[in-house]
């Protein structure tokens, strides 16, 4: 018996080390492809590794970090929200139109919010309670969405060239761009949200098993409302650093940009079918593609290649993660 | 090397042989130094507990996993697989408990599913495939046709299929993985008939069971895993089921049901009139302090219907639940579970543990709101109840990050008995709270149950296994298709024996003799 309890620590010891280097390829997660592609960028072009052209790409990917950060939250109960492009077009265009709106300008950023958090709710409400698939509710809400970002915009672009807010598109704390700061602050307080509150646990506990979260007593309608709020709230916030940057808005802003939001998300290593991920994996997958579009075009790659590429370094960055966690499945 | 009893079919040397396989996962060890030597035309019965490493040796045979370290020799040669079809075309057949028939297929469709046959290359060749799967299913004695929709059979047709699909690869070496698992004893019988013919016909039979009843009938000899190690194996002769239980869990077992007889408190749980229309009809009993109260019945009798409508799982359409004397009203499980009622669902993967999470994260989902401020959780507090849980309940596991999923049955199902026991439950509903367990953490269940109870808990004990009914209730209610039909045990006098339980289950009286189990 004695032996027999020595070896089983010994195991033991040697399973906690084990778990212990998992747990860092998995916080790693897609760092080192993030690295590699840097270092070919470095190498390939000059003007790539310069304080300067690094602040852009980060600031050219901040939207895309936001919206990302909010699809980390629906992915990871097994869920997806299409509608987050046509959200930013529809917030960004109230934004503006608020904006000029005389003794009002002041509710242009919490009215972008406000809307933004609003079709996310009502979007969780249908998925929660009537139990339709996001997919299709978020379908809805991507063509209707759309329909009503032309329609606030009057099927024009709206300008305000004083527009009120135009610090957060376009100012800056000494070198870094106001975009770039809360683009991070989100996926600082996400994080903070997902790992450490009680909320956070219930996020992963619904994606991961739905019947037993109920049985648990969770409040699984509560938290697939929360989900898809928080993805609306920071798609509004997605419209306003557009609007801003933009001075202006129009209705077919943000197509397609659920697409990459979705591929930052999936590159950052949070599971389809929920329960697993973080969203600091999807910053990592966010920067990737930001990174893979200023290489790019700093080496005169013609836009049509530049998708192709982008498309096949997308598979084949979660093909290695795939290889690299195989035999990890248990 | 001695000869075996049966295997008069081959010399001395045996068809499979399993070399020093050694299989590590992160935070579980799987298989240590494992060796196993099946001759042809025995039945080998491999035996332990859930967790020993029958599964993953299994799937090492399949071609599913690779092993770190060992060799698999098949006629005295080497062999690697890659992957489960190069096992297939190697002889390997398997048969998982969890059958894999494509139900939208038909019977031929299923067996010759990957290798279909055709004409000029495109054409599937139907009739063909017909042809050469009736001659199979002739050979196993098959009642149905190829050309029936898989859909359409029962769970013991479908697995004559996979039998079917496993001969067709000409397989020399057959596993089954608790085959009889989702049968009949019908079923059962003409299972074994087939496992018979098959070993007369000289295949080696690798027959995966937890039940010592059909090793005793088909087996012709018996190797035991425990904790991923090769303990031994004994001949038909040696067969014992002390000698047996002993190898499987390393330890002689004390007695197994440790009950004290126990005077039933106040009434704690009273349930009126529950229905829900259709499974539940206007069941009435009390649960009373102190007292473990089994609920019996066959399969779909309503058993756990009842549970989970008492839990708020289901709606019901009419009844009271009165909880120390006052009304509940119970519209989901947050309710009952706020008002100090837990519930072990019979479904340990699909609706109890979360296996992509953390063993810790198990234990603590049901105090998060205790453990934290405002909504922030306090890792601290909530490290320290799940490692003084891990403790108190002995469950294996590396650390408290190790994902679930990892985990053995048992220790799963010890997590998920420590997510209760976190919130001090008044009742505590446990739907088959062993099924899938092995015998060691059964054993470790049952003194947790009699803990509880001597603090106060009030247990309802819903189990199909009599002998575990039998052993740990203080009284039994039986069900029989929806209705509460009798009691045992307390003050009815009458004893509770599994004799007394079945004869209300399965209401003799009404039906005849002819309803015999």
């Amino acid at each position: 018996m004695v032996t027999e309890a020595t070896t089983q620590t010994a195991a033991m010891a040697a399973d906690k080390r084990k778990e212990f280097t998992r747990s860092m390829i998995q916080m790693a997660g897609m760092v080192p492809v993030l690295v590699v592609i840097c270092i070919l960028f470095a190498l390939l072009t000059p003007n790539f590794l310069t304080q300067n052209n690094m602040v852009n790409v980060v600031r050219q990917a901040s939207i895309n970090i936001v919206l990302a950060a909010g699809m980390t939250f629906v992915i990871l109960t097994g869920g997806i929200d299409l509608a987050v492009g046509s959200v930013l077009g529809f917030t960004a265009v109230i934004a503006v139109v608020v904006s000029l709106i005389p003794g009002l300008d002041w509710a242009a950023v919490p009215a972008a919010l406000l809307a933004g958090a609003l079709v996310g709710v009502l979007t969780g409400m249908t998925v929660a309670y009537i139990g339709l698939p996001p997919f299709i509710v978020t379908l809805g809400t991507y063509t209707a969405i759309r329909g009503a970002a032309y329609l606030a915009a009057g099927g024009t672009t709206v300008i305000n060239s004083k527009i009120g807010f135009a610090w957060i598109g376009n100012g800056y704390v000494g070198p870094v761009p106001w975009l770039v700061i809360i683009a991070l602050l989100t996926v600082a307080i996400s994080a903070f949200i997902l790992h450490s509150t009680v909320l956070g646990v219930h996020v992963y506990a619904v994606g991961g098993n739905p019947q037993a979260a109920r049985l648990t007593g969770i409040p699984v309608p509560f938290v697939l409302i929360f989900v898809y709020g928080v993805s609306g709230l920071l798609s509004g916030l997605g419209g306003v650093m557009s609007a801003s940057r933009l001075y202006s808005a129009q209705g077919q802003l943000g197509i397609g940009y659920e697409l990459d939001a979705i591929a930052a998300v999936i590159l950052g290593g949070t599971s389809f079918s929920g329960g697993i991920g973080t969203v600091f994996g999807t910053l990592i997958g966010a920067l990737i593609i930001a990174v893979l579009n200023n290489g790019l075009t700093l080496m005169n790659v013609s836009f049509y290649w530049q998708l192709v590429i982008k498309g096949a370094v997308i598979v084949l960055a979660v093909m290695l993660d795939k290889l690299r966690t195989r035999g990890q499945a248990m | 090397m001695s000869t075996s009893t049966k295997a008069g079919l081959s010399d001395d040397r045996p068809i499979l042989e399993v070399r020093g396989i050694t299989k590590s996962f992160p935070g579980v060890r799987a298989l240590k130094n494992v060796d196993l030597r099946i001759w042809a035309g025995e039945v080998h019965a491999l035996m332990g507990e859930n967790g020993a490493g029958k599964s993953t040796l299994m799937k090492i045979l399949a071609g599913a996993y690779r092993p770190d370290s060992g060799a698999i020799l098949l006629d005295g040669n080497p062999v690697q697989f890659r992957t489960p079809h190069e096992a297939r075309l190697a002889g390997i057949g398997i048969i998982y408990q969890e059958l894999t028939v494509a139900p939208n297929l038909t019977v031929s469709g299923n067996v010759f599913l990957g290798s279909e046959l055709s004409r000029l290359g495109v054409i599937k060749d139907t009739a063909e495939m017909d042809r050469r799967t009736q001659g199979v299913l002739d050979r196993l004695g098959a009642r149905f046709r190829p050309n029936q929709r898989a859909a359409r059979l029962a769970v013991a047709e479908q697995q004559q299929v996979e039998i079917a699909r496993a001969l067709f690869y000409k397989s020399r070496v057959l596993v089954m993985d608790e085959p009889t698992a989702a049968l009949s004893d019908r079923e059962t019988d003409r299972l074994f008939e087939v496992v018979r013919h098959l070993r007369s016909e000289g295949l080696a039979i690798i027959y995966i069971s937890h039940r010592m009843a059909e090793v005793y009938e088909l087996a012709d000899r018996l190797s035991v895993l425990r904790d991923g190690e090769y303990v031994g194996e004994l001949k038909r002769a040696e067969f014992s089921a002390a000698k047996v239980i002993e190898m499987m869990v390393g330890r002689r077992l004390e007695d197994f049901y440790e009950h004290t007889k126990r005077a039933a408190g106040r009434v704690v749980l009273e349930v009126k009139d529950m229905s829900d229309g259709e499974r539940v009809k206007n069941a009435s009993f009390q649960l009373r302090q102190g007292e473990v109260l089994g609920l019996a019945g066959l399969v779909g009798a309503g058993r756990t219907e009842l549970a989970r409508l008492i839990f708020g799982a289901d709606k019901h359409k009419s009844g009271e639940i009165y909880l120390n004397g006052e009304r509940l009203q119970i519209n989901q499980p947050k309710d009952a579970i706020r008002a100090g009622i837990g519930y072990v669902p019979e479904d340990r993967k699909l609706q109890g543990v979360f296996l992509q999470m953390s063993s810790g994260e198990n234990i603590t989902m049901n105090i998060l709101g205790s453990c934290s401020a405002w909504g922030v959780l306090n890792f601290k507090k909530l490290n320290d109840r799940a490692n003084a849980e891990v403790k108190a309940m002995r469950v294996r596991t590396a650390s408290l990050k190790s994902r679930a999923g990892g985990l053995s049955g048992g220790n799963q199902q010890k997590l998920l008995l420590a997510r209760w026991l976190e919130i001090n439950p008044k009742v505590l509903l446990l739907d088959e709270p062993t099924r899938g367990v092995d015998v060691g953490a059964k054993a470790e269940i049952y003194a947790l149950i009699q803990q509880l109870v001597d603090k106060g808990t009030a247990v309802l004990f819903i189990s199909s296994e009599l002998p575990e009914i039998v052993g740990v209730c203080d009284r039994v209610l039986v069900m029989r298709e929806g209705e509460i039909t009798g009691e045992v045990g307390g003050e009815t006098g009458i004893e509770i024996t599994q004799q007394n339980i079945m004869q209300l289950a399965t209401d003799v009286s009404r039906s005849g003799p002819t309803h015999g189990n």
